[in-house]
């Protein structure tokens, strides 16, 4: 393969600063779910509140990723794999978005639990679980970004640990607010941070799908069949 | 799948077909299956055969000096480079429309009743009636209905490339060749080309040339790369623009050669 023709270096320049964007996205998203557990755990109002804060900036940068994709679709009008790259870009920015949302609700849970002032059953296991998720977060990233579908795939098997951990949390809560109903209040704020982790680690999967289309032009979502045929795809015979 | 298709009405097959023009090979090989009632696009890098794989279904290229070829080229299940094809009866059945609209400087009328006055023997009644058959499925009859006795050169370009369509139409061809026919045309122009070519292939193996890949994107239902004279991959549209198998494919059609 020759190099890039001079009237595609513009369309690959841009490329490269997208792929930056989202990289820039996803480590502020990773960094708002690592603070938000941090203020959760600390029982740090200010940490969550500067969680709270910061999101807007994430929202700014998804629309301004999304943008730059819009344009790009329309001005260049890409095929194949950068096509593949573009519709998998506005995906994942959008979903980078969202792990930003699931950590703001990580700190409002954090601030209403220092607000309530009452004793907080210890969930070890939730400071594992945020660590998985973003482990999870950053290699699906790495992988849309590389296009590196087997990565991709790791994603979703690592996925299972964290639905598995979320389970556990739910029964050893359950079993602490049978025992106390002192710990129901707590307890849900705790059970709503597992569940803000868990669906994390589900938008990590669905970014790991996204370049596993994107490398391989496959796709997994859902079970999916990949090769069964499309109506426009079917032959006149 | 090739089997399939050879014995379909207007079914263009082409079997380990190899084209030379002197002693450089044009066409290496190929193995192609166009199916009847379709548009299908030939797309490619300049020189890689798309115009000569074209020409070879009615047996344009051996007007040039030193063309050969070899293997076999079907139409309805029939090699046409059997030596009792008649040429002339061929290119009736399989009409072309070039880059630059060709009418002869004749009427709109007479440019469209050539064919079937001379082959057919229509005059009269079931002339203007083939006529006026062939304009309307090129989408030209409302323009001109009122200007039939004018030159067709004062046609506009758009419009004298659709009187092309209607003279090949008149013909009666079960396939219809398209080489680059709207690289000379404004969008507008195009557009109506592209629908025109849409609502033929009910009844018409199309078979386009073209460089604009969005243009064989938006008209085709099947799509064929040709790189050096070998094809590359042959493919539904949709699926050879976002997810095509072949990584030659891949760098063409993302313009990273070609």
């Amino acid at each position: 393969m020759r190099d890039v023709p001079a009237g595609y270096r513009h369309f690959h320049d841009e490329l490269a600063v997208l792929k930056q964007r989202l990289l820039d996205m996803s480590e502020r998203a990773e960094s708002l779910v690592a603070l938000s557990v941090e203020a959760l755990l600390e029982r740090d109002r200010d940490k969550a509140i500067a969680v709270i804060e910061a999101d807007e900036e994430l929202d700014r940068l998804e629309v301004e990723a999304e943008n730059q994709a819009i344009a790009m679709l329309a001005l260049q009008q890409p095929m194949a794999r950068d096509l593949r790259f573009l519709i998998g870009a506005i995906k994942v920015s959008s979903d980078l978005e969202r792990v930003g949302d699931h950590a703001v609700n990580i700190a409002q849970c954090a601030v209403r639990l220092v607000d309530q002032r009452t004793a907080v059953p210890t969930v070890p296991a939730l400071a594992d679980m945020a660590r998985r998720a973003r482990a999870m977060l950053s290699d699906a990233l790495d992988a849309f970004i590389r296009g590196d579908g087997a990565l991709g795939r790791a994603v979703g098997k690592a996925d299972d640990d964290v639905d598995a951990q979320h389970e556990s949390i739910f029964r050893a809560l359950l079993a602490d607010m049978m025992g106390d109903p002192q710990t129901i209040a707590p307890s849900l704020e705790l059970l709503l941070v597992s569940r803000n982790l868990e669906r994390v680690a589900d938008l990590a999967t669905n970014i790991g799908e996204d370049a596993v289309y994107l490398a391989e032009g496959k796709q997994i979502r859902h079970r999916y069949d990949e090769d069964a045929p499309t109506p426009s795809s079917n032959d006149a015979t | 799948m090739t089997t399939n298709i050879r014995g379909l009405p207007g079914a263009v097959v082409l079997e380990r077909f190899s084209a030379w023009f002197g002693s450089a090979p044009a066409l290496h090989n190929i193995d192609l299956a166009v199916r009847p009632r379709s548009v299908t696009a030939l797309i490619g890098p300049s020189g890689s055969g798309k115009s000569t794989l074209l020409r070879a279904i009615n047996r344009l290229n051996e007007a040039l000096p030193g063309a050969r070829s070899n293997g076999r080229l079907l139409l309805d299940g029939d090699n046409v480079y059997e030596p009792t094809v008649d040429v002339s009866e061929l290119r009736q059945r399989v009409g072309m429309v070039f880059q630059r609209s060709n009418p002869f400087p004749r009427t709109v009328f007479d440019n469209v009743a050539y064919g079937p006055r001379l082959n057919a023997g229509l005059k009269g009644r079931e002339l203007d009636d083939a006529v006026e058959d062939a304009l309307r499925r090129a989408a030209l009859w409302d323009e001109v209905k009122d200007r039939l006795r004018e030159n067709a050169l004062t046609l506009s370009g758009g419009q004298q490339q659709r009187l092309c369509i209607a003279r090949a139409l008149a013909n009666r061809p079960a396939v219809l060749l398209l080489d680059e026919p709207t690289s000379a045309l404004d969008p507008q122009a195009t557009q109506r080309i592209e629908e025109l070519l849409y609502d033929l292939q009910p009844d018409l193996t199309i078979i386009i040339v073209t460089h604009n890949l969005h243009q064989a994107a938006r008209v085709s239902r099947r799509t064929a790369l040709l790189v050096d004279g070998v094809l590359v991959e042959e493919a539904a549209t949709d699926r050879l623009f976002t997810r095509p198998s072949d990584s030659r494919t891949e760098a063409f059609i993302t313009g990273r050669f070609g």
